[in-house]
């Protein structure tokens, strides 16, 4: 399982892992020991790792947690440390999560906005 | 009246006053919002990371692990409450959320050590996926074992510029460049002032040089222009003395050293006053941590940015000059020495302030078009406009024309930027526009929270 970490879990398709992989935001430079974690990404299922935040699991894999309400450019966060409350996420089932401050858990089901819906 | 301490905050401050209501028998509520003590400078990862203390936290090692054992040593003698926020007070009793669940607490005394966030002043597209706060940078790497990118940018200025450069570059991480907008020039009429605590001065010296040696760029006095990218940032601008510059990257951690969280003080009622070197209105405390409200404590970095040091001498103090004022024995002389030690580091803090002053000039260069407010995005020029029209020139005046400081982060990421604007806007100076008004609920609510009955929360004892 070492090498599902930075691989969405969809099987087969090489070409949309490298381009995940590219357009990942944050990046594991410690502690990849730890166990797996699986959850879905806008229907896609992906893998995190056990103490990964809400934040870091999405951003592993993407560039995104959600587009402004306003402007509808997309957000990834910004202070990591509950004070900016940029950073929240969308359930699928319509629930808002501070995804700095929220663990990730095992079947979170998450979305992060259409492309281009502001 | 039976004295039942609370305190809000487990950082350095929050941890020394429990520990010293602790040996003085009381038994106090310790409210912090994290899942573990630590506050963010001695923050602990989440349960099963491996790496050890002096690789989280480099020269601090030996104090953040003091800390964390001070607090571990205790918890069966306090009543703590992790993962837990203050969202309102009033009158001798907090307003908490705890697992999505709201309850009130009691208080006959209280400590506030509610800690510090970045000082934010934006330049055009710090709301990119890949731009985040300084602070931002070091909890992904300290708390998640994460690089905010493969290529990273760190701006603005303060100590915490170069240290977490240092970090990143340690851990493995390449740091495209380091822009610092404070001069050399600066950094070396500050050294009298800093030889006050020689081993910060020397730990700074060291961080700087040894990005030198390591071949990561580090440019000083200049200006930051923009951030450049489509769906990321990809590159940022800067200037100096009159050239722009442009280098490729695919993130940027910046900020302008720290501001106070004071909202809670705020509610409570606390006077404020404006300080010159901190730029911004803080509560007023006398030297021992108290307040203008009666059993209302002041500590750390949360009452004026002091750093980790003197955040755990004044959290002592405080707890002392609490225990003091319940009628208990303390030792005077300990509670002098702290004095001493707190005000010996406001010296050096001078120092640091003439080592990394806040760029004054930054409203004048700021765009219309530059979003200040990225809650619901508001720019420069709409604040200027509202001066300009409505004749605004107080912050919560100009809070209720335009909404800046009116959402989700209550001003904590836009505040200082907006008053520099309105003071640039009205031609004045910070300080005599006002401060904005901290407001109940400090932080956003689920509308989940507000059906559920009040119910006494689980008390978690022990390491979580």
């Amino acid at each position: 399982m070492s090498s599902s970490v930075d691989m969405p879990g969809a099987a087969g398709k090489t070409a949309n892992t490298k381009a995940k992989k590219a357009t990942a935001l944050l990046h594991r430079v410690a502690e990849g020991g730890r166990k797996p974690v699986g959850f879905v990404l806008n229907g896609q299922p992906l893998t995190a790792l056990a103490g990964d935040t809400v934040l870091t699991a999405v951003l592993t894999h993407g560039a995104r947690l959600r587009f402004s309400e306003f402007s509808g450019e997309p957000r990834a966060g910004f202070c990591l440390m509950g004070a900016c409350h940029d950073c929240w996420v969308a359930t699928e089932s319509g629930k808002r999560l501070r995804a700095c401050g929220t663990f990730i858990e095992e079947g979170m089901r998450l979305v992060t906005g259409a492309e281009g819906l502001a | 009246m039976s004295v039942q301490p609370v305190i809000v905050g487990a950082g350095p401050a929050g941890v020394r006053a429990a520990q010293a209501l602790v040996a003085h028998g009381l038994r106090p509520v310790v409210v912090d919002e994290a899942p573990r003590w630590g506050g963010q400078i001695y923050r602990q990862p989440p349960e099963g990371f491996t790496r050890p203390k002096h690789v989280l936290y480099g020269f601090e090692a030996g104090r953040a692990d003091a800390l964390h054992g001070a607090m571990a040593a205790i918890l069966d003698k306090v009543d703590y409450r992790p993962d837990t926020l203050v969202w309102s007070a009033e009158g001798g009793k907090l307003d908490l959320l705890h697992n999505g669940a709201m309850s009130t607490l009691a208080y006959s005394h209280l400590i506030v050590a509610t800690g510090a966030t970045d000082r934010v002043l934006p330049f055009p597209g710090w709301t990119l996926p890949g731009v985040y706060t300084l602070g931002a940078a070091q909890v992904a790497l300290k708390f998640q074992g994460c690089a905010i990118g493969s290529r990273v940018v760190f701006a603005g200025t303060g100590p915490l510029l170069y240290l977490i450069a240092y970090q990143y570059a340690k851990a493995g991480a390449k740091v495209a460049a380091v822009l610092d907008t404070a001069s050399f020039a600066g950094k070396a009429a500050a050294v009298p002032a800093m030889l006050r605590q020689p081993a910060l001065l020397a730990k700074g010296l060291y961080y700087l040089g040894w990005l030198r040696a390591h071949g990561v760029a580090v440019h000083q006095g200049v200006e930051l222009a923009a951030a450049e990218g489509a769906e990321r940032v990809q590159a940022m601008h800067w200037r100096k003395d009159g050239r722009d510059y442009r280098i490729a990257c695919d993130a940027v951690g910046f900020g302008y050293a720290l501001r106070s969280e004071t909202q809670l003080a705020d509610l409570l009622g606390c006077r404020f006053a404006y300080d010159q070197l901190q730029r911004g209105a803080l509560p007023e405390r006398d030297a021992a941590g108290r307040s203008s409200v009666a059993g209302v404590y002041l500590a750390g970095d949360g009452a004026g940015i002091m750093g980790a040091d003197a955040a755990e001498w004044a959290g002592e103090r405080a707890a002392l000059a609490l225990l003091a004022d319940t009628g208990q024995h303390i030792d005077s002389m300990r509670a002098a020495l702290l004095e001493r030690r707190l005000s010996r580091t406001a010296e050096f803090r001078r120092g640091l302030e003439r080592a990394f002053p806040f760029p004054v000039q930054w409203a004048a260069g700021a765009p219309d078009d530059l979003v200040v407010c990225r809650c619901e995005e508001i720019t420069a020029g709409e604040l200027r406009h509202c001066v300009a029209d409505t004749g605004a020139r107080e912050m919560n005046r100009l809070k209720a024309l335009t909404r800046v400081g009116m959402g989700r982060c209550q001003g904590r990421t836009c505040g200082v930027a907006a008053a520099e604007i309105l003071a640039q806007a009205c031609n004045t100076q910070p300080d005599a526009v006002g401060r904005l008004r901290g407001q109940s609920p400090i932080k956003p609510l689920p509308f989940s929270a507000m059906a559920v009955p009040t119910a006494a929360p689980a008390l978690k004892q022990g390491a979580a």
